[in-house]
């Protein structure tokens, strides 16, 4: 992340997002899929580091292998000619400064964490008046005799974060098409140099 | 830092020569850009640095204090910011800190900096 001013004289933070060349490795329809997608790729990667079918699949496109696959359900009309088969598709070509995109990634693992942590407990509150060690615990889990169960979907310790995180609304700020660089205000999930999909 | 984050900082390098070097304890006087409505004009700022924050990055702010009518007023800028039209160093100041938060307890003849005495060599 890094900040950059706007035209009013603002310091707004921003994400620097590497959003392209991407290869269009299959385009869905109706008639064979049951849907309109287009298929992109995204990210050199070694042939030996490649699963068969999946090279097979790159060579079908006409590209080298690539890292990372993604499909996006319904691309828009006006993309209609620039998303054939082995085509590229450059950060210019599908946004331009002002556009509101949506930021889909893994967020960062946390690890185990406590209640106060993961679901924003208050915790117990004072440390006096009789206060023993359970600052941070989750207190009552529920009744006695009835209904003499833990209700499912309780709210409890445990493995947090490395979830897929979708950031919605931010602003496109500035694109660099040279470089496929796009500068999008505020943060996105996951942690330096992950994969986002980027979605207009 | 990335090589992409220095790319994008690059643009702001001519910025940051723009205005005169200074420092906690130096004496400077801001423009200030500021929008009314529809109308622009210049409003200034007098007053002693008692902080540069975050050097070297676009982050980077400087706190400017001065005595009006017997109330302490700070004011920070952040030094890249557009809004800044220029900066005059008035008289540059002789501490030993880098932050001068003791002068907010201090009122006339203890809030004094000694002025920087440059000897012929140095300039």
């Amino acid at each position: 992340m890094t900040s950059i001013f706007s035209a009013d004289g603002r310091n707004v933070a921003c994400t620097l997002i590497e959003a392209g060349p991407c290869v269009v490795t299959q385009v869905k329809n109706v008639e064979t899929d049951g849907y309109n997608a287009v298929q992109l790729a995204f990210g050199e990667r070694k042939e030996k580091n490649t699963p068969k079918p999946l090279i097979g699949h790159f060579k079908k496109a006409g590209t080298t292998p690539k890292q990372k696959v993604v499909e996006f359900r319904d691309f828009r009309v006006e993309f209609e000619g620039q998303v054939d088969l082995g085509k590229t598709v450059e950060a210019g070509q599908v946004f331009i400064e002002g556009d509101f995109v949506d930021a889909i990634g893994t967020s960062k693992g946390k690890g185990f964490q406590g209640v106060v942590k993961r679901h924003g407990f208050g915790g117990v509150g004072g440390q006096t008046h009789g206060q023993h060690n359970r600052q941070r615990h989750p207190g009552s889990i529920g009744a006695c005799s009835w209904p003499s169960r833990v209700f499912k979907g309780m709210r409890m310790a445990g493995r947090m974060g490395g979830d897929r995180v979708k950031i919605v609304n931010l602003r496109v700020l500035k694109i660099y098409p040279e470089k496929n660089l796009l500068v999008v205000s505020g943060s996105v999930p996951g942690p330096k140099n992950s994969f986002v999909i980027i979605e207009k | 830092m990335s090589e992409l984050i220095k790319f994008v900082e690059a643009e702001y390098s001519e910025a940051r020569t723009k205005f005169p070097s200074f420092k906690a304890g130096d004496t400077i006087n801001v423009h200030v850009r500021i929008t009314e409505g529809n109308k622009e004009r210049i409003q200034q700022f007098q007053g002693t640095v008692i902080q540069r924050k975050n050097p070297n990055s676009n982050g980077e702010t400087f706190t400017v204090r001065k005595v009006s009518n017997g109330i302490g007023v700070e004011r920070i800028f952040p030094i890249l910011s557009p809004s800044i039209e220029k900066i005059e160093l008035l008289r540059e100041g002789k501490v030993r800190r880098a932050r001068l938060f003791y002068l907010r307890g201090r009122q006339g003849k203890a809030a004094k900096i000694k002025e920087k005495i440059r000897h012929r060599k140095d300039s």
